[in-house]
């Protein structure tokens, strides 16, 4: 196709407006109880205007929503990876670490987000008012974690024996092997897997939201469907949307940086 | 003549799949005096790499054995300063770091100060003055090449092990690096084992020319004493008759010589398999039917 100028801005400007159109005309002919677009933006105004407002425990500013959401992303996440990271070193360095429990992973790896948050529920039962907190922060640990494990073991693995083999002439130490040449070869796979379990972390978050009922971005959009606001569920599923798309940007910017290292 | 490094009958097997061994280097048997430059030549494929990989021990032998100043050889260890072929230098360290990585190894008592010290008279040395803080991806070929010399020297050795470190440079950049190992080599007295397939790179460089037998289960053919005197000047060998006659000696073996096999001690002799024993069906047809 021929670039013209401003292409960048033009072309998807044009899709939104098509997506747009499609949506206002099934508002008005065959869903007639999905808001239209004009009626979804009067409706969440208030909360974009007013971004930090708190007017409630589920009736707050939608930033200070998505704060919530993403600390708890924060804590999950973290968790995810400090038990990802060295599963990941395990799996690569050693084959039978990789025959005992690559079976299990490849089982438990396709289980759905939601799958985990009961089990959660059971295990931290005896924590009283933290139980759901602590289940979600378990949901989005689990769940989060593979693309990590799994892309770092194969970096491992596909580190270059001949930079091994520098390591050996020069008689380092395990630990020097470790921090001078292992972690840095694997680095560039890590990241990779860093910015996939942080997509995985977020979309278990507004699964867990849902579920437990904490204010959030996701806890928001399910009290406003039992409410029968349903602009504010499209106002919802944008912002989660956008958010995602923010921190997957923001992971690929800092995933470029150590590529190139 | 005291040898500083012994290699004796050092052999390399992999098991085949098949069951029967693929015999990659066998009874390789060596004496290399202490300062000697000593290069292996042979035909891609023959197994120098190989040999050299053993000393180094980066491979394990199958058989046979390494002694480096009346010590065998166990494992890689730094008293042994490799120059890879490709240098293999850390791409997300600098040159500096890279020479210092090992310098801090060897040299674990010396303080800080005199640690840099090593590493920056090492990369000026080789001329890397001016680029050591940059990363490998920042420099030349040549420049790593440079950089991977420098490491080597900076551990100290007790002897260098280069495999084919000027295979990957153009000529001309060849030619520069050759003359950069020569000077390091004479100013620090190394002992100087190096693979190559280039035959004016050995005789340019070595004080004897080992050449190898073709693989499978290859060892040294014939070898060469390179008698000019030291230091040598490129200009100069190409004005001695005598460069051209072991030019010719050099390239009469790899073309004609090198499948020959020298003699060895005699194989064990391995006793007749006797025919394999008739189908069963057959002896009892034959014993039915009498001939």
């Amino acid at each position: 196709m021929k670039k013209f100028k401003l292409d960048w801005l033009i072309l998807p400007l044009v899709g939104l407006f098509i997506i747009l159109s499609l949506w206002a005309v099934s508002s008005l002919t065959w869903a007639k109880d999905l808001p239209s677009p004009l009626k979804t933006w009067e409706s969440s105004k208030p909360y974009i205007l007013e971004p930090f407002a708190k007017r409630g425990e589920m009736d707050q500013g939608i930033l200070r929503f998505t704060w919530y959401s993403l600390v708890l992303v924060a804590q999950g996440y973290a968790l995810a990876l400090l038990v990802a990271v060295p599963l990941g070193f395990f799996l690569g360095l050693s084959k039978t670490f990789t025959k005992m429990f690559d079976p299990l992973i490849q089982v438990f790896r396709p289980v759905f987000p939601l799958a985990w948050l009961p089990l959660g529920y059971v295990l931290f039962m005896g924590f009283g008012k933290e139980t759901g907190t602590y289940a979600a922060l378990f949901t989005i640990a689990l769940c989060a974690m593979w693309p990590t494990v799994l892309n770092t073991a194969v970096g491992v693995r596909a580190v270059p024996q001949d930079y091994l083999n520098v390591g050996r002439v020069l008689k380092l130490s395990r630990w020097k092997t470790l921090t001078k040449i292992l972690i840095p070869a694997t680095l560039p796979y890590m990241f990779t897997g860093f910015r996939l379990s942080l997509g995985i972390a977020w979309l278990a978050i507004v699964a867990a939201e849902m579920l437990t009922g904490r204010p959030g971005a996701g806890g928001f959009l399910w009290q406003e469907y039992n409410a029968n606001i349903y602009e504010h569920i499209i106002f919802s599923i944008i912002t989660i949307g956008v958010i995602g798309f923010i921190l997957d940007r923001l992971m690929s910017v800092l995933e470029a940086r150590f590529k190139t290292a | 003549m005291s040898a500083f490094l012994e290699i004796s009958r050092l052999g390399k097997t992999y098991p085949a799949p098949s069951g029967a061994a693929a015999i990659i280097v066998e009874n390789f048997d060596l004496k290399i005096r202490k300062g000697e430059f000593v290069t292996l030549i042979g035909h891609s494929g023959c197994g120098k790499s190989t040999v050299l990989s053993m000393i180094a021990g980066l491979t394990d032998a199958a058989s046979g054995g390494v002694i480096l100043s009346s010590k065998e050889v166990v494992g890689a260890g730094p008293d042994r300063g490799v120059v890879f072929q490709a240098p293999c230098l850390l791409p997300w360290l600098t040159a500096f770091e890279n020479v210092r990585l090992g310098v801090d190894q060897v040299y674990y008592t010396a303080d800080a100060t005199e640690r840099r010290q090593i590493a920056e008279y090492y990369l000026t040395v080789v001329g890397l003055a001016e680029s050591m803080h940059k990363r490998p991806a920042e420099l030349s070929q040549g420049m790593r090449q440079r950089c991977g010399i420098a490491r080597a020297f900076a551990l100290s050795p007790k002897m260098l092990l280069l495999d084919e470190p000027f295979g990957m440079l153009d000529s001309l950049t060849r030619y520069e690096l050759q003359e950069v190992l020569l000077d390091l080599w004479q100013k620090d007295q190394k002992t100087a084992l190096m693979v190559t397939h280039d035959v004016d790179e050995a005789l340019f460089l070595s004080d004897r020319v080992v050449m190898m037998t073709n693989g499978p289960a290859a060892t040294v053919g014939e070898i060469l004493e390179v008698k000019f005197p030291r230091p040598r000047s490129r200009q100069q060998l190409l004005e001695d008759p005598l460069y051209y006659e072991l030019r010719a000696q050099l390239i009469g073996f790899l073309e004609e010589r090198s499948h020959v096999r020298p003699t060895r001690p005699a194989a064990p002799v391995v006793p007749p398999t006797p025919p394999p024993a008739a189908p069963r069906l057959r002896r009892f047809l034959s014993a039915l039917v009498p001939a």
